[in-house]
């Protein structure tokens, strides 16, 4: 028996540090980005955090030219790239792609040209990589303190918005009839989106952030329609999608060719949560062939 | 400025502007700047993959991009493609990101994918790119009609017969041929930004739809022509001036269309009428 779990975990994969700090930042990270991710399905925003993540590269780029920690660059990028999207108009959905696409347009010109700084002033061209995918295995751990704030922010500012946010998110003109300020709480919940994504930026990249805001939210919207069941079945999810990724590539050290390099925490993080998805839809997809002939609408 | 291998670069991007301004317009009616971001964005891993099992980085492009268009459109349902494009998005880049670590040799080469490496531009990149252009161009204009219908007024185009879901489905395969042909030279950020910043700026100036595309065109070839001038005498990327010219061209668009607005030339939606309309 024993035999067998050391076949599955790694002998020193309990004990590693780095494993425990990569665990607990994931773990908060997949938190805040269930909480969040949530309302960002909810509302069709998947774009805004997309681009919101992409911009975080900006910042990460940023903050290793200067050399302040990745964490602060990222949550300065996201904080102030929402700001820009909410001034240039992203209440109506169709500005709203477009306000978007052009901050995001913007965000990597900049980032663009961090990283040409980047490669130049300290010569290495891993900082592309590193900021663009993520290292999980890298994080040090005195960036804990840092991480359980930002969450806590976050956290803190959805429940402090609540029924309001939710309410907004389903139906903008029922809650301005019920005097909802819906763009105070708009752009108080793109505070929320813009922390939840440098914390995601930090834990899996930039560019893959948006699957761990978007992906267990939507997975865990499939299974239930109530909103509070959703966000604590996508913070699990979350939270097993990365744990179950960090075993995986701890164990895929030497899997490709003896190659002896980890695999992208990300990368399994990714996958995983794709295949959720797809698994997720599933059930619905069988139902709705038995009850009913194929929907004509999709054909 | 304009000898040896600038020229090719010139013509490279000129063409790219051409085909970036054309698609762009649509991209922008339609609303689908996601697609048009994460389609380049996720055929990256395709390069990422073709440079692992050693074959032309463009055959992973092609086959990526065309992956990447045809599984958003079968997830996505109604028009909703949001959280189907966000996954597809995701997952390409994760195995991107893989490919990327098992590859030695290719780490450097993800910043210019990336983020583009116009300037070493060579003439067997300029002939595929040119004849793909000219497929584009041509599926453009076979598609007009019945793209520009399905853009401006769904119901409309459904009620005279236009499947609209094919439609969607061939102009995202459109976008991904426009993105085969031009992220290998150009970046997926460098398309993406011209396919939005200009087309985006030609519709604050008018309201007539042959014009805009004529104008988004005409706006994109500015924009990369100066960006490329402006790298050429700073030495900072391309990328760079591409992204912040094309935000700075929507800017002077939005502060036109304010201008006028105010001036009470136009209505501020639907089309041109006279002041003594409003």
């Amino acid at each position: 028996m024993s035999a067998q779990l050391a076949a599955i975990f790694d002998p020193g994969f309990f004990t590693s540090q780095i494993v425990q700090v990569a665990a607990t930042v994931s773990a908060l990270a997949a938190v805040v980005c269930g909480t969040v991710g949530v309302f960002t399905v909810i509302r069709g925003q998947s774009f805004a955090g997309e681009a919101l993540g992409d911009i975080s590269t900006t910042g990460g780029s940023g903050a290793f030219l200067v050399g302040v920690g990745p964490l602060w660059g990222f949550g300065v990028a996201a904080v102030a790239a929402a700001a820009v999207m909410e001034l240039i108009g992203i209440q109506r959905p169709r500005g709203r792609d477009l306000a978007t696409g052009i901050v995001l347009g913007a965000g990597l010109g900049l980032a663009a040209l961090f990283l040409y700084l980047d490669s130049v002033y300290h010569n290495t061209t891993g900082a592309t990589v590193s900021i663009v995918f993520g290292s999980m295995f890298t994080i040090a751990s005195s960036a804990i303190p840092a991480v359980i704030a930002f969450s806590a922010i976050a956290v803190c500012l959805v429940a402090a918005l609540g029924r309001p946010l939710l309410l907004s998110s389903i139906s903008p003109e029922l809650a301005a009839a019920r005097g909802i300020p819906v763009r105070l709480v708009g752009v108080a919940y793109l505070l929320a989106l813009a922390i939840a994504i440098a914390l995601a930026a930090f834990t899996i990249g930039t560019i893959l952030s948006t699957a761990l805001l978007v992906g267990p939210a939507a997975i865990a919207l499939r299974l239930t329609r109530s909103p509070a069941r959703a966000i604590a079945a996508a913070a699990a999810i979350g939270i097993a999608a990365t744990w179950l990724s960090i075993l995986l590539a701890y164990d895929s050290y030497d899997w490709y060719h003896q190659s002896g390099k980890y695999w992208p925490v990300s990368f399994f993080v990714v996958t995983l949560i794709f295949l959720g998805y797809l698994m997720a839809g599933l059930p619905r997809r069988l139902r709705r062939r038995r009850e009913i002939a194929p929907d004509p609408a999709r054909g | 400025m304009f000898s040896g291998f600038m020229i090719h670069a010139w013509t490279v991007a000129t063409i790219v502007a051409v085909v970036a301004g054309l698609v762009g317009f649509f991209v922008v009616l339609r609303g689908s700047a996601f697609v048009a971001h994460a389609i380049p964005n996720g055929s990256f891993a395709g390069a990422a993959a073709a440079s692992l099992v050693g074959i032309n980085t463009l055959i992973g492009f092609g086959v990526f991009a065309f992956f990447g268009a045809f599984s958003i459109s079968a997830l996505g349902h109604r028009g909703r493609h949001d959280v189907a494009t966000a996954l597809t998005l995701v997952l390409m880049l994760g195995l991107g990101a893989l490919f990327v670590t098992l590859s030695v040799e290719y780490t450097p080469e993800v910043y210019s994918l990336l983020f583009g490496e116009i300037l070493g531009v060579s003439i067997s990149q300029l002939i595929p790119t040119a004849g793909l252009a000219v497929v584009c161009v041509i599926a453009i204009a076979l598609l007009y009609r019945p793209l520009m219908l399905s853009s401006l007024l769904p119901d409309v185009a459904e009620a005279r017969g236009i499947a609209t879901a094919r439609i969607d489905l061939a102009f995202l395969a459109v976008v991904a041929l426009a993105t085969t042909m031009t992220v290998p030279v150009v970046g997926t950020l460098l398309i993406f930004s011209l396919m939005i910043g200009a087309p985006a700026a030609a519709r604050s100036f008018t309201d007539k739809p042959l014009q805009a595309l004529g104008l988004s065109v005409a706006i994109a070839l500015a924009i990369v022509w100066a960006a490329i001038a402006l790298s050429y005498q700073t030495n900072y990327p391309v990328g760079f001036f591409v992204g912040t010219v094309s935000a700075a061209s929507y800017t002077v668009g939005r502060l036109w269309a304010a201008w006028t607005r105010h001036a009470g030339i136009r209505s501020p939606t639907g089309p041109r009428v006279g002041p003594k309309y409003t």
